[in-house]
């Protein structure tokens, strides 16, 4: 039970990571590598503010700091015209040196006896069981799949949709869609510090390598909320990113809680569920063709 | 375009050249034997070590004899070659390399230059030695290998009920493993269950130990470090299920868990450095065999004891060092 709620609490935590990663992604069609990057500097940021005493400021100095490094990157894609994946890896890269100089020159940096948002609302709450931290991290994840879905939906949001589409219409209908790459960059890497920074004050201590492999953690997220809600409109698509990223940490529990292999085999375990849970429409596919292709053929009989 | 990033990597190349000139120079004229200390991440047991070796070295006289070069991976691994390259282009007259990545480094890099590795718990396991007494090629050191044994007979007295252990480590460090091999083999010479988790980065901790409290009296961790760098999550999940943590290294106790058989880091220190101060008067590798850190000591958390309802009475109290108060 209390790997469960575990599991849930991270995969909201994470789920707003993964919320990031769909915008580049997907809303904008453009692989951003920034993320492991910034997320350690959502970590980091807010390490060092919740240390010094601002759990709430923390979370939007991470906001701001996200949104600065996917600001850098999409400079250096449009004004340099460097390729977005370089230019991706060269923030990622430089932010490693960024994150340590933030946390003082220490790879390592322990928030333990610091007030959280988390501790707060543990305190302010009466039930137990870290329903309060569930509830906190639903909420500020559903906070956060709203205003992005109203955002998508406004005039600005729709011309960052109609880049990822089709960049040569928007650029003939004289949107800047540099403009556009840029805002969208931003606004998902803001969203992957603010998970950074949760999850530092969730686990009271942020490290430099914390980072590393979250662009897969979030890729694997949206791709496995869309195989279970499908591709459509951009409200579902966030939904079912932050969907995906629950659906990933319990399947990863699952994978802890299969006993039957060596201790060595978990990423492959975990690897191997996440085939088997993509592989459903593809088989489903496949079963709904062969009958297709059997119906003709009796009707080709008959004939 | 191109013909500027040609020009720039040119001046580039030219300045790396000119300050290699320099430094060399400088050694020339002040003649001190230049130790490089390289850590792979920060780590407050690594620090401690560290910190060590340097004051040891002044307070045995060589302060003016040895330049000392600190170096730092901050936790990424790959870079450790890099840095022992650079060493190497600085011309050190020794490496220092704290915990077993470092080590393995150094050794792929040079054949020539002395290394002298501190805190690495199985120095054989690990590659760096053949055996403890032969030590013919360029590389020697104090090791700290962790008396598992000590701990386990320890977490009887504590807490005699634990007869389920969880085993808590990265699959990847091989200090952990082989610490992991000693316990098993103990475990079923005892009777003694155990669970395995196993993670790869610290953000799978919380995660890995979650899964086993509902299945173990008590959970283990060599001196693992990738999980002394997240030790808040993995207390918390701990104390949360009112277990406890036998640890393989004191700063690990320092954060919340339990208690262990320890290493005096400090200790570990000064013997480092009493083997570099031996090497740099003349001495030869050869002649240093690998050592092992003399002296061993229990520790116990109070803070957590007392969160997990765990009496420790006076008698035992005597026998422990207490930290957390």
């Amino acid at each position: 039970m209390t790997l469960l709620i575990g599991s849930i609490q991270l995969g909201l935590l994470y789920a707003i990571m993964a919320l990031g990663i769909y915008i580049t992604f997907r809303i904008l069609n453009l692989p951003d590598l920034t993320v492991d990057g910034s997320f350690s500097l959502g970590m980091a940021c807010a390490a060092v503010a919740t240390i010094s005493g601002h759990p709430f400021l923390a979370l939007f100095i991470a906001i701001i700091a996200g949104a600065l490094a996917g600001l850098a990157t999409g400079l250096l894609h449009t004004k340099l015209s460097i390729h977005p994946i370089l230019a991706g890896i060269l923030v990622m890269t430089g932010l490693y040196t960024v994150n340590l100089a933030i946390m003082g020159g220490k790879g390592n940096l322990s928030v333990v006896g610091s007030k959280t948002v988390f501790s707060m609302i543990e305190s302010m709450t009466v039930a137990q069981g870290g329903m309060g931290k569930t509830l906190l991290a639903l909420s500020i994840c559903l906070i956060a799949i709203v205003i992005l879905s109203i955002a998508f939906k406004t005039r600005f949001g729709l011309a960052i949709r109609a880049t990822g589409d089709n960049e040569d219409m928007v650029r003939l209908s004289s949107i800047n869609a540099n403009v556009s790459k840029c805002i969208a960059l931003s606004t998902g890497n803001a969203c992957v510090a603010l998970s950074g920074a949760l999850i530092c004050q969730y686990q009271m201590f942020s490290d430099v390598g914390s980072g590393s492999g979250m662009v897969i953690i979030g890729l694997a997220s949206v791709i496995i909320g869309e195989t279970v809600f499908g591709r459509r409109s951009v409200t579902i698509g966030l939904i079912s990113a932050a969907f995906g990223s629950i659906l990933y940490r319990i399947i990863l529990a699952f994978a802890l809680k299969i006993d039957m292999f060596p201790a060595y085999a978990l990423k492959l375990i975990s690897a191997v569920i996440v085939i088997i849970a993509l592989s459903g429409p593809s088989i489903q596919a496949i079963i709904q063709q062969n009958k297709i292709r059997r119906e003709v053929n009796s009707h080709l009989d008959i004939k | 375009m191109k013909k500027l990033v040609v020009l720039l990597l040119v001046f580039m190349m030219g300045l790396t050249t000119l300050s290699g000139c320099a430094s060399k120079s400088e050694t020339a004229n002040k003649k001190v034997f230049k130790i490089g200390i390289v850590q792979p991440m920060d780590h407050p047991s690594l620090n401690q070590i560290r910190e060590t070796i340097i004051s040891e070295l002044q307070a045995q006289g060589m302060g003016d004899k040895v330049e000392i070069i600190t170096k730092n991976a901050n936790g990424d691994m790959n870079l450790l070659p890099s840095i022992m390259q650079e060493l190497l282009n600085d011309k050190v007259d020794m490496i220092v390399p704290i915990a077993t990545p470092a080590a393995q480094a150094a050794m792929a890099s040079t054949k020539t230059v002395p290394i002298v590795f501190s805190a690495i718990s199985n120095p054989v396991a690990a590659g760096l030695v053949t055996s403890f007494a032969e030590t013919n090629g360029n590389i020697t050191g104090v090791s700290n290998s962790i008396p598992i044994e000590d701990i386990f007979k320890l977490a009887n007295t504590i807490t005699p009920k634990a007869k389920t252990f969880g085993f808590v480590y990265n699959s990847s460090e091989i200090n952990s493993t082989s610490g992991i091999a000693v316990a098993k083999a103990y475990c079923d010479k005892n009777g003694l269950k155990y669970k395995e988790a196993t993670i790869t980065a610290t953000a799978d901790l919380q995660q890995a130990a979650s899964s086993l409290v509902d299945q173990v009296d008590a959970f283990f961790t060599p001196n693992d470090n990738t999980v002394a760098s997240a030790m808040a999550i993995y207390v918390k999940v701990a104390t949360d299920a009112k277990l406890p943590i036998y640890a393989g290294a004191d700063s690990m106790v320092k954060d919340g868990a339990l208690a262990t058989v320890g290493i005096d880091y400090t200790k570990l220190g000064k013997q480092t450095a009493a083997m570099i101060t031996r090497i740099v008067n003349g001495q030869t590798i050869k002649e240093n065999h690998v050592e092992q850190v003399a002296e061993y000591a229990n520790m116990i958390n109070i803070n957590t004891a007392n969160k997990l309802g765990i009496t420790i009475s006076d008698e035992l109290k005597k026998n422990f060092v207490i930290l957390g108060q």
